[in-house]
């Protein structure tokens, strides 16, 4: 197989509050193997060499595990596929000749750091505001099976528990809205019986951290859904609509 | 803490669209089992007419519902625009390249849009037919009810009134095709059993309700 050549249209910033500019690098050799974070290594390579600043982009387990990668290529949050992050994307999706576009994640709530990196620290913040339970862990352990807990609903759980906090869902969104991830944080707890009792409190300080981190509404459109790399469900919103419903009128 | 439960929080702003819209959409119901009546074009169908459009305006219970309807109108549109801005705000740099068609639907993505465009149609509508009614100089029938009748046949003989009426139904259509199904998802309604029953219902809703609205100035105009 021939190595491709490609146009890349890269967001270039050299800082949070420096002016930013898409700018334009050839690049040749390109084996439909890679990966398109180690395409972008060969070209910082080549960056180096030329005495260049290097292209900055967050990136760790190369694996999808992790939430690190973001990217928005050729207007799609880890560009075109599925349930796949940008280190789980390769090259031969892309034609010889191609131009890609390549954007940071674009939302108020995350500030450019430099180049293709954000800061997407509202996403702890939302967490530390209530995605969690309070335990004493010293010395007073439970047996994990002491807690009888429906095949179903640990499964819910489970999906649920499974976004990575990328921060596609906000990319992607019109409105750049975070529920899709407030809601899976909410709902890996809310189905579980270890979750309830703190489930008001959670729900309605979660809600209230992602409104003032600036994160937009949900219009319900379904883009987050279909760019997730974890495939959480809508369903997840609704329980989290439920959730802060009954919480907010039943709390004292 | 009832700055929280009304428009405090970004769901609850939704909850209120969502009821708002869904209170709207039985109104869309009552009102176009009304407007059929003027397929009858006949003497007696017109007389029927403003007979009804009498009772429509002065039962009491009838006015009472009008005033929660009047209501509904302006806090859905004050809300959705409320949502709108805070929407726009949150993404300050726009993105050079987009392909959000790959993922979702444009009519989903400009509610904001089709709901301005509804709301501007129900102005125009409101003036030509609802404030003519109430303080206008309307001539009475044979009943001595005043003949609104006359005057809905007579605006529906300019062509372009009809299209601009076929025109906002479209518009109508592509809201209520997102928004029936959203109103549900918005309450926290959503089950694996139900929501594909509700994503029908809303389909047919979307097409039927808006198909028979523009059906009545277009017979109108062929029938004058
Ligand atoms: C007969 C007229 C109307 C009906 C039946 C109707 C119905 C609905 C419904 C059912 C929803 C879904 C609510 C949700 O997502 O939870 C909705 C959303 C919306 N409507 Fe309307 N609507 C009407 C008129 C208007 C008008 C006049 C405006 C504004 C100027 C408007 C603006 C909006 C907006 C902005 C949304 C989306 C809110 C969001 O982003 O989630 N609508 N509408
Ligand atoms: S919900 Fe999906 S897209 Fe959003 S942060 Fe979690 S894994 Fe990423
Ligand atoms: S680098 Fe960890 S998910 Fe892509």
């Amino acid at each position: 197989m021939r190595n491709m050549k490609l146009t890349l249209k890269i967001w270039r910033q050299s800082g949070p509050n420096a002016k930013g500019e898409m700018k334009t690098y050839p690049v040749n050799d390109v084996s439909e193997d890679m990966s398109f974070l180690e395409m972008l290594d060969v070209l910082n390579d080549d960056l180096v060499r030329k005495g260049e600043e290097p292209i900055a982009f967050d990136h760790d387990c190369r694996e999808g595990i992790c939430g690190s990668c973001s990217l928005f290529i050729n207007g799609e949050a880890h560009g075109p596929g599925r349930m796949i992050t940008t280190c789980q994307l390769h090259m031969r999706k892309f034609k010889d000749g191609d131009t890609i576009h390549v954007e940071p994640w674009r939302s108020g709530a995350f500030p450019v750091i430099k180049d293709l990196a954000v800061d997407r620290s509202a996403f702890d913040r939302i967490q530390a505001a209530g995605g969690f339970v309070s335990v004493n862990t010293s010395g007073n352990l439970v047996d994990g099976n002491a807690v009888p807990i429906p095949k179903d609903d640990a499964d819910t759980a489970f999906d649920a528990a499974t976004c990575i906090g990328c921060g596609a869902c906000v990319a992607t969104c019109v409105n750049s809205s975070a529920m899709l991830f407030v809601a899976a944080k909410v709902s890996q707890f809310a189905l579980l019986p270890q979750g309830k009792p703190e489930a008001k409190r959670r729900v309605l300080a979660m809600v209230e951290q992602m409104d003032k981190e600036g994160f937009g509404n949900c219009s319900n459109t379904g883009a987050c859904e279909v760019e997730c790399p974890k495939g959480i469900s809508l369903e997840h919103i609704a329980r989290m609509n439920r959730e802060y419903l009954t919480a907010s009128a039943t709390k004292d | 803490m009832a700055r929280s439960a009304l428009l405090g929080s970004s769901l609850a702003k939704k909850y209120w669209m969502a009821l708002t819209g869904l209170f709207l959409c039985t109104f869309l119901i009552a009102h176009l089992a009304g407007n059929l009546q003027l397929l009858d074009m006949s003497p007696e169908g017109q007389l029927k007419f403003n007979a009804y459009a009498k009772f429509m305006t002065t039962f009491p219970l009838v006015k009472l519902v009008s005033y929660v309807l009047y209501a509904s109108i302006l806090f859905h549109a004050f809300d959705g625009f409320l949502l709108a801005v805070q929407n726009r705000k949150a993404r300050p740099v726009k993105y050079a390249h987009e392909k959000a068609g790959a993922n979702s639907t444009w009519y989903g993505r400009q509610m904001a849009l089709l709901g301005t465009l509804v709301l501007v149609f129900l102005i125009i509508h409101m003036k030509t037919f609802w404030y003519e009614m109430h303080w206008g100089e309307l001539g009475l029938d044979v009943d001595g009810n005043k003949d609104l009748y006359t005057l809905v046949a007579t605006v529906f003989t300019q062509w372009w009134y009809v299209a601009l009426y076929v025109m906002s139904m479209l518009v109508l259509a592509y809201h209520l095709l997102h928004g029936f199904q959203s109103a549900f998802q918005s309450l926290g309604l959503n089950h694996p059993r139900y929501t594909p029953v509700i994503k029908n219902v809303g389909v047919f809703f979307a097409v039927i309700v808006p198909v028979f609205f523009a059906l009545i100035p277009v017979w109108m105009f062929i029938n004058a």
